[in-house]
């Protein structure tokens, strides 16, 4: 049995475990914190940076900071909100999202997070960088356009599938998801079963033909905004 | 089997198959073959244990790695602002004219390659460049096209050295035409050391009894971070683990930073001592002396310097007859990364991955190289290290300040009359640090390189410190000459290309910086710009992942304080409503060329 410790998050205590990252804490206290990269079943990597609370006064990622005892965290703080906005907006300029004919509109977490934060266009210059399109797979597509570095494919591949599918390649704004094989995804043993399949966060990978087959509308975040499932918790 | 078979398998092989030596694996299959060939990813991936993926992954992140051909001699011409406001542009172009190819192209013959880099150590006698690992220095545009025709003659970058630099420059090993450039002599690191007397004065105490002298002597990490020497070495040797490791970090690539060159020259021997007295104290038996790709021309002369300590018994089993003390060092060579200075880099750059930084919980005094506890430290750190053991803690510390104990070597470069090295105490004013330098009519000091700050007159009472002006050695002096936001620009572009990429504030946020400030340098730009810059700067200082973001945004930040005017002197108040950065006839270009016509609203 992991050991109990106390953590006050903006004002409030809450019950976390040794063991726990100050994410999975405030989960299950119903305190959201935005995250683009983490995922439940993933081991974190703090690359996304929005999860960024202070703990005793210095920025963190929330997602990989484990507990302590008496540690003191702020989230919702004006100062915070507005770096988490600006790295939203980042995301957006960096790539090329077109969400109005983009297959996971109303799924996108990206897009998802835009609308929490109240975003409807980005302060910051598109960049319109030429990134590459691979279709070379029979079942996946992998729209490079759409990628935000979250490296979720990364590590589901490796954790979740056993396989070592993609990795990130080159560095700086040049920084891409490589594929484990000569040239494309064809060329790799990535399956339309496998988890990385199905954990791009975005619209980077997309399965063939069962696009739009849950209409516009009547996907996950057309009737409820992103970190609802977390805010449930507070309320049980 | 194929040539490239073979020399991939004989390589794989030396390195025992060892996925964590993928560094030097893809480096000695370079050296053989001029580049790492795409059809070799998957030969390496099979005799290292990895991915094809995986080698991709380390290949496409170092600058002196290459999947692409290259040629057979690689000019790479240091792109400083120190370098490029000593004419370096000029002997940029006149390289471009001789070789008649531009900068990242290969002759047609496949002889030349020619490459620009950031700082490789040399901004005392800027321009230089790295021919392979020759390090030529002081060029002038007009020695270019001599240089170049001996090359074609000659084939050989050993042809271009010509008088040799003093010191052990002069030396069989290292035999390079560098300078020392010592200006300063100080008592700790440049004078007065004797092979041997602080390693035998540590193994008459206990580890215990070092690290407390440690303590005691108030030293502070010489990288720049300014973490307790000592108190790192205790929260090493108190951490769980089987292996304990020590590294040096030789990764000097600040800009306008090379003081560790100078001591990897003239007192490797004293870090060697210093690494061992520490491992001597923590408990580790291996050690890693990181050497950044640009001083390989430094690489037969350490492993000289280490072979010697192995033949007097100073390295290795049983060290001065020591029956439970061993230890060895290797080095680890880098291939041009920038990042790998950060600590975490460092790490995972000598487990043969890509250089990206890792969270830093847990420490690397938990949890480091391995996995197990390892305390990295910086060339200066060791250096003062075993002087602290060979003289005494209470001698160390009475020397500089309280909070910054000992001497610093400084490397001042830029407009100054004598360009150096230079050990001074700590708490010495900016102001003396100039006059010594001969430095006249400065208008700023980038204090710390880039990712310090910039200062003015204003400040130059100030000392150099913890405590004031931080530094781990770069000093670069800019006389009132000089377009400070040039300077800027270029810091700016610095950090853009040695992102890691892996956080997205660092990764983008200094591209959106860095075009800003041009957008301003062209005259479009407006007082609101300035909020822009300063708070996009405040993101990615605050969010970014590691020392590098969260310092890249200084330039920028730390010129918004000091030197508010000249801001102010290129902004102008945007009463038209438009923005200044959108220019509509190059956003409607493009389709009127795919039209085929002109555009009949806007036109000139």
């Amino acid at each position: 049995m992991k050991k109990n410790v106390t953590i006050t998050i903006d004002g409030k205590e809450i019950p976390a475990k040794l063991g726990q990252t100050i994410m999975q804490a405030a989960d299950d206290a119903g305190i959201y914190i935005p995250r683009l990269c983490s995922h439940k079943d993933l081991s974190p990597i703090g690359s996304c940076r929005l999860c960024t609370v202070l703990v005793d006064g210095r920025p963190q990622a929330s997602c990989v900071k484990p507990v302590m005892d008496g540690m003191v965290i702020e989230n919702d703080t004006p100062e915070l909100l507005e770096h988490r906005r600006n790295i939203i907006d980042m995301m957006f300029v960096e790539g090329n999202h077109f969400c109005m004919f983009c297959e996971k509109s109303g799924n996108c977490e990206l897009q998802a997070m835009a609308y929490r934060f109240g975003i409807t266009a980005p302060q910051y210059p598109y960049q319109f960088p030429e990134k590459a399109v691979d279709a070379s797979h029979p079942d996946i597509l992998l729209d490079h356009n759409r990628c935000i570095m979250c490296a979720r494919c990364v590590r589901a591949s490796q954790e979740l599938d056993g396989k070592n599918v993609f990795q990130s390649i080159g560095r700086g704004f040049e920084r891409k998801i490589g594929v484990n094989g000569e040239k494309d995804l064809g060329d790799t043993d990535m399956s339309v079963d496998d988890k990385a399949a199905d954990i791009c966060p975005v619209g980077c990978i997309i399965k063939k033909r069962v696009g739009f087959k849950v209409p516009i509308g009547e996907r996950e975040y057309d009737t409820r905004r992103i970190g609802s499932f977390v805010e449930a918790n507070a309320e049980s | 089997m194929s040539k490239m078979e073979s020399v991939v398998t004989e390589i794989c092989d030396r390195y025992g198959n060892d996925r964590a030596r993928l560094m030097d694996i893809v480096s000695d299959v370079q050296r053989k073959l001029g580049h790492v060939p795409r059809e070799a990813f998957e030969l390496i991936a099979q005799g290292a244990n990895t991915h094809h993926v995986e080698v991709e992954s380390v290949i496409s992140f170092y600058a002196f790695l290459s999947e692409e051909k290259k040629g057979a001699i690689v000019i790479r011409l240091c792109n400083d602002i120190i370098d490029r406001f000593h004419d370096g542009e000029a002997v940029a172009e006149a390289l471009k004219r001789e070789l008649g190819i531009g900068i990242g192209e290969t002759t047609p013959d496949g002889k030349f390659t020619l490459e620009e880099t950031p700082s490789i150590g040399m901004s005392d006698q800027s321009p230089a460049m790295m021919v392979n690992h020759e390090i030529v220095t002081n060029l002038t545009p007009e020695q270019i096209p001599g240089m170049i025709a001996k090359l074609r003659k000659t084939g050989k970058p050993q042809s271009l050295v010509g008088d040799l630099g003093d010191g052990q420059n002069a030396g069989k090993l290292i035999h390079s035409m560098v300078q020392n450039n010592i200006r300063e002599a100080g008592p700790v690191l440049l004078s007065g050391y004797k092979r041997g007397k602080g390693i035998r004065k540590a193994l008459t105490e206990t580890p215990e009894e070092v690290i407390e002298n440690m303590k005691a002597s108030g030293l502070r990490g010489r990288g720049g971070a300014g973490f307790l020497a000592g108190l790192k070495w205790q929260l090493t040797r108190q951490s769980p683990g089987k292996e304990k490791y020590v590294l040096c970090n030789a990764d000097e690539g600040e800009p306008g930073t090379f003081k560790d060159r100078v001591l990897l020259t003239e007192r490797a021997e004293l870090m060697v001592e210093g690494m061992t007295i520490a491992a001597y104290a923590i408990g580790a038996e291996t050690g890693i002396l990181y050497l950044r790709a640009e001083y390989a021309y430094l690489r037969r002369h350490l492993e000289e310097v280490l072979n010697q300590f192995r033949e007097q018994h100073l390295l290795g089993k049983r060290i001065l007859g020591h029956s439970n003390f061993h230890f060895d060092i290797r080095i680890q060579m880098g291939a041009g990364a920038y990042v790998c200075g950060e600590e975490t880099s460092l790490i995972s750059s000598c487990e043969g991955t890509r250089g990206d930084p890792t969270d830093r919980t847990p420490f690397p005094v938990a949890k480091g190289y391995m996995v197990s506890p390892t305390a990295v430290n910086n060339v200066e750190t060791y250096c003062c290290a075993a002087r602290i053991l060979d003289q005494g803690a209470g001698w160390f510390a009475s020397i500089g300040t309280e909070k910054s104990t000992g001497t610093k070597l400084l490397s001042v470069c830029g407009d100054c009359a004598l360009p150096g090295i230079y050990e001074v105490p700590f708490g010495i004013p900016l102001r003396e640090v100039l006059k010594r330098a001969g430095a006249e009519n400065v208008a700023a000091v980038q204090v710390g390189g880039p990712s310090g700050q910039m200062v003015g007159p204003a400040e130059f009472e100030q000392t150099i410190s913890y405590e004031e002006l931080s530094t781990g050695g770069s000093m670069m002096v800019f006389s009132n000459e000089r377009d400070l936001l040039e300077v800027v620009q270029a810091f700016m572009q610095f950090f853009v290309d040695e992102s890691c990429g892996y956080c997205v504030p660092c990764r983008v946020g200094n591209v959106l910086l860095k075009s800003r400030i041009e957008q301003i340098r062209r005259g479009d730009g407006s007082p609101a710009d300035l909020v822009y810059l300063q708070n996009l700067g405040t993101s990615v200082k605050r969010m970014s992942r590691c020392g590098l973001g969260q310092t890249s945004p200084n330039p920028v930040l730390s010129t918004l304080k000091h030197f508010r005017p000249v801001y102010n002197s290129l902004v102008r108040d945007n009463k038209t409503g438009l923005q200044k950065s959108f220019h509509i006839m190059q956003a409607v270009e493009d389709a009127s060329r795919i039209a085929g016509r002109r555009s009949e609203v806007f036109h000139e």
